[in-house]
């Protein structure tokens, strides 16, 4: 898999216009804390809608995506904020 | 044997293979193998335990040797034939500044984990060898004691194995 591949579809505008349905702040934890908070989330995110990850940890955007693959879920983008990532995910399964 | 009977008979021997092949199939699992006690070796078993937990995939993990010590209780210490040695002890802590970058502990790993379902198997040679008696090891939920054959078992039930 290439990073083309996991290339984010939506523009900075369209992501902060989105939605959210659930947001995890793991912002000061390191991996594995942001994906345990994850998948401990998803499933207080309605079904078709977008979950919003606060990440300190840069690693977690790649993470995200590849959880996204493997778990059914779409992988919508990442927002720099001041200190932290913001991934954004819709929730399909 | 004319068409129709022969093709019976081909789809009874698929459906014979492919019912023997689903039976065999590793499993969503993971499969670990921690020996060093060396504590960047088994926060790196537990951290991948846990990765590996996010992606819904079943753990199993087998401690031999000094990473036996690593399950051990502080204040559980018993006190052993060994007397005073230090063989058996925990093994010293880790040199990184975790509470820096927000990086778990080994402690806080081994809780999550729990938490999480991930299964422990340990050596139960390796608690004899280390001299480690089983009241003295922390209060895991799915803490079990075997041979190398659970070992051998969980390997070739994993989709997984790796052995740090």
């Amino acid at each position: 898999m290439t990073d083309s591949a996991l290339a984010e579809t939506m523009t900075d505008s369209e992501l902060k216009a989105l939605k959210i349905g659930k947001i995890v702040d793991a912002r000061g934890t390191a991996c594995p804390g942001p994906m345990l908070e994850a998948k401990r989330a998803i499933g207080e995110c309605p079904v078709g809608g977008v979950m919003e990850v606060q990440s300190s940890d840069d690693g977690t955007i790649v993470d995200i995506q590849r959880w996204c693959r493997k778990m059914g879920h779409e992988y919508l983008g990442n927002l720099a904020n001041d200190g932290f990532w913001s991934v954004y995910l819709q929730r399909k399964a | 044997m004319n068409d129709s009977a022969h093709d019976d008979e081909l789809i009874k021997t698929l459906v014979k293979r492919l019912e023997a092949l689903e039976r065999e199939a590793p499993r969503n699992q993971l499969a670990l193998g921690v020996m060093s006690g060396d504590p960047e070796h088994t926060m790196a078993a537990f951290m991948v335990a846990l990765g590996a937990t996010t992606f819904d995939m079943e753990v199993e993990m087998f401690f031999m040797f000094s990473a036996t010590a690593t399950l051990r209780d502080q204040k559980k210490r018993v006190k052993n034939d060994l007397g005073d040695s230090t063989f058996g002890m925990r093994p010293p802590m880790i040199k990184y500044d975790l509470k820096k970058h927000g990086a778990m502990s080994l402690e806080e790993l081994i809780r999550e984990a729990g938490e999480a379902g991930v299964r422990i198997t340990v050596c139960n040679l390796s608690m004899d060898l280390m001299g480690i008696k089983r009241g003295e090891l922390i209060d895991y939920p799915h803490l079990n004691f075997a041979g190398v054959a659970a070992f051998v078992d969980m390997c070739s039930q994993s989709k997984q194995c790796w052995f740090m």
